[in-house]
């Protein structure tokens, strides 16, 4: 039988058993509908509170400030629109990073389009954003500043904190999408200056389809998205997802109890994980930051092949990973991560994203560095790119045969 | 999303290398775009009579090429021009729609590696006309 291995937590993460038996006792017994007022519903909404407690806790906020979503993609549309909206008065300019989730970058493009200003920032060959071009993009019209706390497809950690506090001393509404940072290394409101938050359910081994938002009292935000019944105090209409909801908060009790302790192991196994594939392997490059990286994030470009028949051979060997490669995007253009980073195309095509999860074990780091080398080799041996040929074509696009889609 | 097919001729490709002293060379695509192919031909009277490629690309990418060398392999010139990459793509049970244009260039490999032997033969009997 072929041996399984996950190593695509970011992408999502096993349902933590704990967490699924509680959601069942709200499945199965407890399926009031929160909103009623009778003993089925006040049971439902006690175990809604008591979630939101969590949340609200583990990020060192107010209940009140939580606003239960369906997932990330979700508080980030929320978010973004309800500060842009309600903040028209004031100004039409958002800033944001060209490395930012497709849930936060095509939100600000799309009110691009609609009579808003939007400025999105550069980053560095780590995929850091700077706080001095932040500071640089800041005009009087400035509304909003949306820059997420750690790269989900290189995990580098951005400076927060210090972009907040950028933020609030010109009295800028500032957003973080921290769903792949949340579980896994500290996130906590005021440290990070911020004024609204995003987190998942899914990345910290909760159910998919919820997530949160933080919105810091006094915000000047009001709910665009739904419209509907008085759910979540007028801020997010229609039924709360009790399951999720108490899935959620119970993911939270958990990954805030372990955190410290599975950090230290992730980061041991990363570590270990980074040094031998780029020892074991030449052409290999790390992208992220070599530092200031989520603790169980190692994030690769194999020079000369591509990344979805890595991830297929991978997979043929029972082992789960992701890529950036467009081929796995469904689009021809690798990952605009990548690229923003300023990563060749064709290097980019290369990506490989191996995310650890706390079932992770050094003997399944051994199996990928048995595994891995001749992959990479055999794909090599196919390849007609090599370290001469590759720059000089990268150049030029006279050949390519899909110049429809090409936009080299 | 993959068929047996395309899945096999990814694991098992028939023909990968290069053909040193080949009568004709073919590549399409860029690396900039994601696939690069080249195709290298050995024609003995009018026939292909060998056949190899190396592929930068996709699991589709690397299957389309492989599958395109065992089709033509043996066959006239005039019927490998024929070869389409519908047929390649039919050849392999099929491929994912979105896979269809920026992976199927084999034929297109192909036809550019023929193109070549061609256009080199016609210089050759120039010279010795």
């Amino acid at each position: 039988m072929t041996r399984r291995v996950y190593f695509d937590h970011s992408a999502t993460t096993p349902v933590h058993p704990e967490v699924v038996e509680e959601m069942c006792r709200f499945l199965k017994d407890n399926f009031g509908n929160p909103t009623s007022l009778h003993y089925f519903g006040q049971k439902a909404r006690k175990a809604v509170e008591e979630a939101r407690e969590k949340v609200a806790a583990a990020i060192g906020a107010n209940p009140a400030e939580i606003v239960f979503t369906s997932g990330g993609t979700e508080a980030d549309n929320m978010a973004i629109h309800g500060v842009a909206y309600t903040n028209r008065n004031r100004g039409n300019h958002i800033i944001t990073s060209a490395v930012e989730h497709h849930a936060v970058l095509n939100t600000v493009k799309a009110l691009g389009k609609q009579g808003f200003t939007v400025t999105i920032l550069p980053v560095d060959q780590y995929g850091m954003v700077s706080v001095e071009d932040v500071a640089a993009a800041i005009t009087d019209k400035t509304i909003l500043i949306t820059i997420m706390h750690a790269n989900n497809e290189v995990g580098t950690i951005m400076p927060i904190a210090e972009i907040g506090r950028l933020a609030r001393e010109r009295g800028i509404l500032f957003h973080t999408d921290a769903v792949q940072s949340f579980g896994k290394i500290p996130v906590n409101v005021d440290e990070l200056n911020v004024d609204l938050l995003t987190i998942s359910g899914h990345k910290i081994y909760g159910p998919k389809g919820i997530g949160a938002l933080y919105i810091r009292k006094g915000t000047r935000w009001r709910q665009t998205l739904f419209h509907g019944g008085a759910q979540e105090r007028l801020r997010r209409a229609g039924t709360e997802n009790t399951p999720g909801i108490i899935g959620l908060g119970k993911a939270v009790e958990l990954a805030m109890a372990n955190m410290e302790q599975e950090a230290a192991y992730l980061t041991r196994l990363r570590d270990r994980l980074i040094r031998e594939v780029t020892e074991k392997i030449d052409h290999v490059r790390l992208t992220g930051h070599p530092t200031k990286r989520l603790p169980n994030h190692a994030s690769f470009c194999f020079e000369f092949i591509e990344g979805e028949s890595m991830l297929l051979s991978l997979d043929l060997q029972g082992i789960a990973a992701s890529s950036g490669s467009a081929c796995t995007s469904g689009s021809l253009e690798p990952s605009h991560v990548l690229l923003a980073m300023g990563i060749p195309h064709e290097v980019a095509h290369g990506s490989i994203r191996i995310t650890l999860g706390r079932d992770n074990t050094e003997e399944d780091i051994d199996y990928f560095l048995e595994v891995m080398p001749p992959i990479v080799e055999r794909l090599r041996a196919m390849s007609p790119l090599d370290q001469e040929t590759e720059f000089a074509l990268s150049d030029r696009c006279n050949g390519c045969r899909i110049s429809h889609t090409c936009r080299a | 999303m993959y068929s047996e097919k395309v899945m096999d001729h990814f694991t098992n490709p028939r023909n990968v290398g290069e053909i040193p002293d080949a009568d004709g060379v073919g590549q399409v695509g860029n690396p900039v775009c994601g696939d690069i192919m080249k195709i290298y031909i050995k024609v003995k009277d009018n026939i292909i009579e060998d056949i190899k490629f190396k592929t930068f690309g996709c699991g589709a990418a690397i299957a389309t090429s492989s599958m395109v060398t065992e089709l033509v392999k043996g066959k006239t010139l005039e019927e490998a021009m024929q070869v389409s990459n519908k047929q390649v793509a039919e050849a392999l049970d099929g491929l994912p729609p979105q896979k269809m244009h920026c992976s199927n260039l084999a034929a297109d490999a192909l036809h550019a590696a023929i193109q070549d032997y061609l256009s080199k033969k016609k210089k050759e009997d120039k010279q010795v006309n």
